[in-house]
């Protein structure tokens, strides 16, 4: 048979010098970058090539095509989700055995697998964080009629988001995309998720790694709770008095401090007029990164948008251009605040974190920092001090590394290939 | 342990007039391993997410035991479906990897203790129940995840597809596994594949869908000697049967120069439908060389023989001077023969074969079902 890769001619040609013919187990270590990964059933492996780094899944063709086919369409869907590369398949080793196909996926800069996060922090609090970006995404997926199948904090990964986090999907492996979803659906999906979440937060605290404050059946009944709500907020009728009107604008605030936008508000009225019942029909999340997005052109995700949105209102006020035209303001406000904040951020000390979340936290140091001097500190002052004080001594998140594929269990925490059975 | 019934259960999805699922009917024993099959879009997942409560049900009913479950939400219904994650977490050790979902449902240490030891008996698991997962090989980590739906002991296993993301030769040894395993536990399960010779080897009865409609449900001897209409004629068996549409006339089928002589009672039931042809299907170990002076049969061309060892098979194409007419009539795609191994013709040769008397298989042209002569 022979090697086919299917992908963008750009990564084709780099994905050209892999050891395709040797099992992804084998593959020497100078091909690999070593980075934390969730508990997997198949053997991962991430390398670098021209700047970028992948991830490699070893997995039957089928599973791999189907995938493939699966993250492309959630893209194209909006999802926040891994972006498929490619597949290779008809790989074949020197003596001529059959081997696997390799589902290729960019890794998502800047992302944190939920194992990294607890290596170094464990508060109950950043738990509360993970919980809460996650629930979005699974609503978020319901939405769109996306069934996971084996929603886990191993099939996550995590963004900063002005303090909060971001999730996004990464394998979509038992993934299926439907009209929409039945309740058993979503159901399922969510006792799947309870399960996972309070195994794997079982598992960290038997490795010690998380505070023994946190239990991990209240946090995986978290789960369930809060999507409860935020499924009763995006998609439940209201009813009300027809005096009541302002209640559709409160739901449509509510919706948007939620970070959704309404597309569409379906708004019945019985026959006699007394009583109105409103249903949002076509909601769309970043409500706020979009806005920002429009403005500013500064791509964010959705709590740093909001932050970043914060700040720009407050300079509105502070130069006394509240009256203005909104996109001329936020003009100035990128010339006068983001950009001179950003540009004062060492070139060697970019790959700590995104843009909008240092500035995020650069807001952050100038409040504390006046509240500690006494006085209003200005802009370009927290920010010196912020690089120097607390951005220097941050670990670099653009790709988390640490460890050697020869210490896979460390750096792998765990994985259960099928080829063991033979 | 339960029995499962599906009662006229439909399913129709939004935006579709024809049922996804089509009034099936459907009585599970108790402790029964029985496999749904079909080709993809039969319905065969469909009706297991019904039951598994993933998919809405638009009418009849689906029961476990004696309890209606149509509309009652998946965790509520006592059933597991397995295989779905099968990761193992490396920090806890496997008798918390088994037992783990069990604490979640507020089950008590000590019955948790309990399960965990009995599962772990039946697995052969119980002097690596303190051990972490790492330590195992990974046969025994497999056992722990099927560990981990054991321990729930549901009233019924679902399994859709298990086997499709390991390679052929795993698929047969832990194909073995599972379905040894379930008769040890003798819980019912309702297995889901589209692959025939797995739904053959592993269930006490199979049901053969298409197009949302159930075929048959039957052992799997039963529905290889015995298939009910055309379509379960052509899917069960592997390699498949050979099937022709042959003209009745003065007691024989014939089609060209082939010719087999059928029972007096079926050319009656053709004639009773007032029709002048048959649907004839022969299975290839039902066919055998005709001796030079026997007359009638069915010339065949040899393309491939494959050379099993044990068995060998032919595959050719019709012969004789009415080719054209007999492959047009043939509706599978070739004729298949076994023949005696290390004695096989070969490509190119022309044989005439005829079929062994009393083992063909005749269904109606009108309605694809069986005559029974």
């Amino acid at each position: 048979m022979e090697l086919r890769i299917l992908a963008a001619p750009r990564e084709q040609q780099a994905l050209l010098d892999l050891p395709w013919d040797m099992p992804l187990e084998q593959w020497p270590e100078w091909y690999l970058v070593a980075l934390p990964r969730g508990i997997s059933r198949h053997v991962v492996r991430f390398t670098r090539l021209g700047g970028n780094v992948y991830a490699l899944k070893e997995i039957v063709k089928p599973f791999a095509d189907r995938e493939y086919q699966m993250l492309r369409d959630l893209a194209r869907l909006d999802v926040p989700a891994v972006q498929a590369v490619g597949v290779v398949s008809g790989r074949e080793a020197p003596g001529g055995e059959p081997l696997d196909s390799v589902l290729v996926t960019r890794h998502l800069q800047f992302s944190l697998p939920y194992r990294a996060l607890f290596a170094r922090m464990m508060r109950r609090d950043t738990v509360d964080r993970l919980i809460d970006a996650l629930v979005v995404l699974i609503a978020r997926l319901h939405l769109t009629g996306f069934y996971w199948g084996d929603c886990s904090l191993s099939n996550t990964l995590f963004r900063r988001d002005a303090g909060a986090f971001a999730a996004y999907l990464v394998d979509a492996e038992t993934g299926e995309l439907h009209n929409s979803l039945s309740a058993g659906q979503r159901a399922h999906d969510l006792d799947t998720a309870r399960t996972n979440i309070a195994g794997e937060m079982m598992d960290l605290l038997a490795a010690g790694q998380l505070d023994e404050t946190v239990d991990p059946i209240a946090v995986s009944d978290q789960v369930v709770e809060r999507y409860e709500a935020l499924w009763t907020e995006l998609t439940e009728w209201e009813a009300f008095d027809v005096n009541e009107r302002w209640r559709i604008a409160r739901r449509v605030d509510r919706l948007n401090e939620l970070g959704f936008d309404v597309d569409e508000l379906d708004i019945v009225t019985d026959i006699g007029g007394r009583t109105i019942r409103v249903q949002p029909k076509v909601v769309d999340p970043g409500h706020h990164s979009r806005r920002l997005l429009r403005l500013t052109g500064i791509d964010a995700q959705e709590n740093q948008a909001r932050r970043l949105l914060n700040d720009l209102d407050t300079y509105a006020a502070v130069t006394d251009q509240q009256g203005e035209d909104e996109e001329i303001v936020a003009n100035a406000w990128v010339m006068d605040g983001y950009e001179p904040v950003l540009r004062a951020i060492p070139r060697e000390l970019r790959g700590k974190l995104e843009g909008p979340e240092i500035f995020h936290e650069v807001l952050e140091h100038r409040w504390y920092l006046s509240e500690n001097l006494g006085r209003d500190v200005g802009l370009q002052e927290a920010a010196r001090d912020y690089v120097e004080n607390v951005l220097r001594h941050k670990p670099d998140e653009l790709a988390i590394l640490g460890g050697t594929s020869a210490e896979a269990d460390t750096t792998q925490p765990f994985r259960i290939t099928w080829n063991d059975l033979q | 342990m339960a029995t499962v019934t599906f009662d006229k259960a439909t399913r129709i999805y939004p935006g579709t007039d024809k049922p996804a699922v089509d009034a099936l009917d459907l009585a599970i024993e108790d402790g029964e391993f029985l496999v749904l099959v079909g080709p993809s879009g039969c319905g065969k997942s469909t009706s297991l997410r019904m039951l598994a409560g993933l998919e809405e049900v638009d009418g009849g009913a689906i029961r476990i035991g004696d309890r209606d479950v149509t509309h009652m939400p998946p965790k509520d219904r006592d059933i597991a479906m397995v295989f779905q994650n099968y990761a193992l977490y490396p920090h806890m050790t496997v008798a918390d990897n088994m037992g783990f979902a069990l604490k979640i449902a507020g089950v008590s240490k000590d019955e948790i203790r309990r399960r965990v030891g009995d599962a772990a008996k039946l697995l052969d698991l119980t002097e690596y129940l303190d051990r972490k997962p790492k330590a195992l090989s990974g046969g025994q980590r497999q056992r722990v995840a099927m560990g981990r739906a054991i321990v729930r002991e549901p009233q019924v296993f679902l399994m859709d597809e298990p086997l499709s993301n390991l390679d052929a030769k795993l698929r047969v040894s832990t194909r073995t596994q599972i379905a040894s395993l379930q008769r040890r536990l003798g819980i019912t399960t309702v297995y889901v594949t589209h692959d025939q010779v797995e739904a053959m080897t592993m269930g006490d009865r199979v049901a053969v869908l298409n197009a949302g409609l159930l075929q048959q449900v039957d052992s799997p001897l039963g529905l290889y000697d015995k298939p009910s209409n055309v379509f379960v004629a052509g899917f069960i068996g592997s390699p498949a049967m050979n099937i022709a549409t042959f003209d009745v006339k003065d007691g024989r089928a014939t089609l060209g120069n082939a010719d087999v002589a059928i029972p007096a009672s079926i050319a009656a039931k053709v004639a009773e439908e007032g029709s002048d042809t048959v649907v004839l299907g022969f299975r290839p170990e039902s066919l055998t060389p005709a001796s030079s002076e026997e007359t009638g049969g069915i010339p065949v061309l040899v393309d491939v023989v494959e050379e099993l060892g044990s068995d060998a098979y032919v595959y050719g194409r019709p012969a004789g001077p009415a080719a054209e007419e007999q492959a047009d009539r043939l509706r599978s795609d070739q004729i298949i023969a076994r023949v005696e191994p290390r004695n096989a013709p070969q490509k190119g040769e022309k044989i005439n074969f005829t079929v062994r008397q009393g083992s063909e298989h005749f269904f109606s042209v009108k309605t694809g079902e069986r005559l029974e002569p």
